[in-house]
């Protein structure tokens, strides 16, 4: 297992623990497994599941918090997504919306091709949100932490990020069986 | 040539109310009146831009990208495995740099197969000018709404107003 000593969890657990906290609020999903697996585990019409665009969750989020103010959204993002549109990390810095929370499940691989490594081993990406003006930013390893983290970000101003470190376990999960216009149907409904 | 402000009004009144982009010198008179407006939000990168406009749509918004036309290359895979799969509409308020080889070097190839580019990728386009601006406009918000895919409008330096007259 290459993450951090004391890491436990899948991704899938993480995701879980924290979808079972959430209800209606916007989620925007990077592609790849995390969709994936977010769609197996709950499909809710609030969720938005990239499946291309590699690196644009953020962006697509800060697009919707932006227009909704009124809304808490939240990113369900990867190390790998993170480090290929780090610009947007500076542009939610810049812009500070309070509604935008961004958990970054981190395995260090680029899980969805084949585990090749990433680099946020060596660079710690919630510090690079720290430095681009996120507010709240909290890195965690085990269940409980991430359990009590979310539920504090839920009730600050943002922006904030959650890098929970997890394993390189994949769920056995289909594609997501939606076509994306129904997806983008589906999610403009139920976020209205 | 056409007053940045009359453009964006015209703009707004076709609906338009999220802009966002990256900057080019040719655009500099558009953004400063969306900046004075308030209706501008700076992107970093065009194809972040792209993302932020798909997901102001979603949330209600009629949104605008500007760029450069060097960003379309940025932008390339945002626009095709998401707007164009994903059904989300866009308007491209694209630069034509290099246009008939009169520019810097590294705008010579974009400014000469552009329009090849945007055929292959399936985008809508068309060139906007003085005498036909109401027109063209008409025909953008017409053509995002009906086809729900980016559509670009193609603005050559000396058409509005920027700037530096």
């Amino acid at each position: 297992m290459r993450p951090e000593q004391g890491t436990m969890q899948s991704r899938a657990q993480a995701m879980a623990a924290l979808l079972e906290l959430l209800t209606d609020q916007p989620v925007i999903i990077c592609n790849g497994f995390p969709s994936r697996e977010a769609h197996k585990l709950a499909d809710r019409p609030t969720h938005f599941y990239m499946i291309g665009s590699m690196g644009n969750a953020p962006a697509i989020a800060l697009g919707v918090a932006l227009s909704k103010p009124g809304k808490q959204v939240i990113v369900f993002d990867g190390d790998g997504n993170v480090l290929m549109g780090m610009g947007t990390l500076a542009t939610v810095g810049a812009l500070k919306p309070k509604n935008f929370i961004h958990v970054v499940f981190d395995n260090e691989v680029y899980g969805s091709t084949g585990n090749q490594p990433t680099i946020s081993n060596v660079v710690q990406l919630e510090k690079v949100a720290r430095a681009a003006g996120y507010v709240n930013v909290e890195r965690v390893l085990d269940r409980d932490d991430l359990v009590y983290e979310f539920k504090d970000m839920l009730k600050k101003d943002g922006p904030s990020m959650l890098l929970v470190k997890v394993n390189e376990f994949v769920e056995d999960a289909g594609r997501v069986a939606l076509e994306p216009p129904a997806i983008t149907a589906r999610f403009m409904n139920a976020i209205e | 040539m056409i007053e940045s402000d009359v453009f964006v009004q015209a703009l707004e009144n076709l609906g338009v109310n999220f802009f966002t982009g990256v900057p080019d010198s040719l655009l500099g008179g558009i953004i400063e009146e969306l900046l004075t407006r308030k209706l501008y939000t700076p992107a970093v990168r065009e194809d972040e831009a792209v993302a932020m406009a798909a997901g102001a749509y979603m949330a209600g918004k009629v949104s605008a990208v500007l760029m450069q036309n060097s960003g379309l290359g940025t932008a390339l895979n945002t626009l095709i495995s998401l707007n164009m799969i994903y059904r989300q509409p866009c308007i491209l308020l694209v630069s034509w740099r290099g246009f008939e080889g009169k520019d810097a070097p590294e705008h010579l190839v974009m400014g000469e197969t552009m329009p090849q580019l945007l055929d292959t990728m399936r985008i809508p386009h068309r060139t906007l000018s003085e005498p036909t601006m109401m027109d063209d406009l008409r025909w953008v918000g017409q053509t995002v709404m009906k086809q729900r895919i980016p559509v670009a409008l193609l603005i050559k330096k000396g058409i509005i107003k920027g700037l530096h007259p």
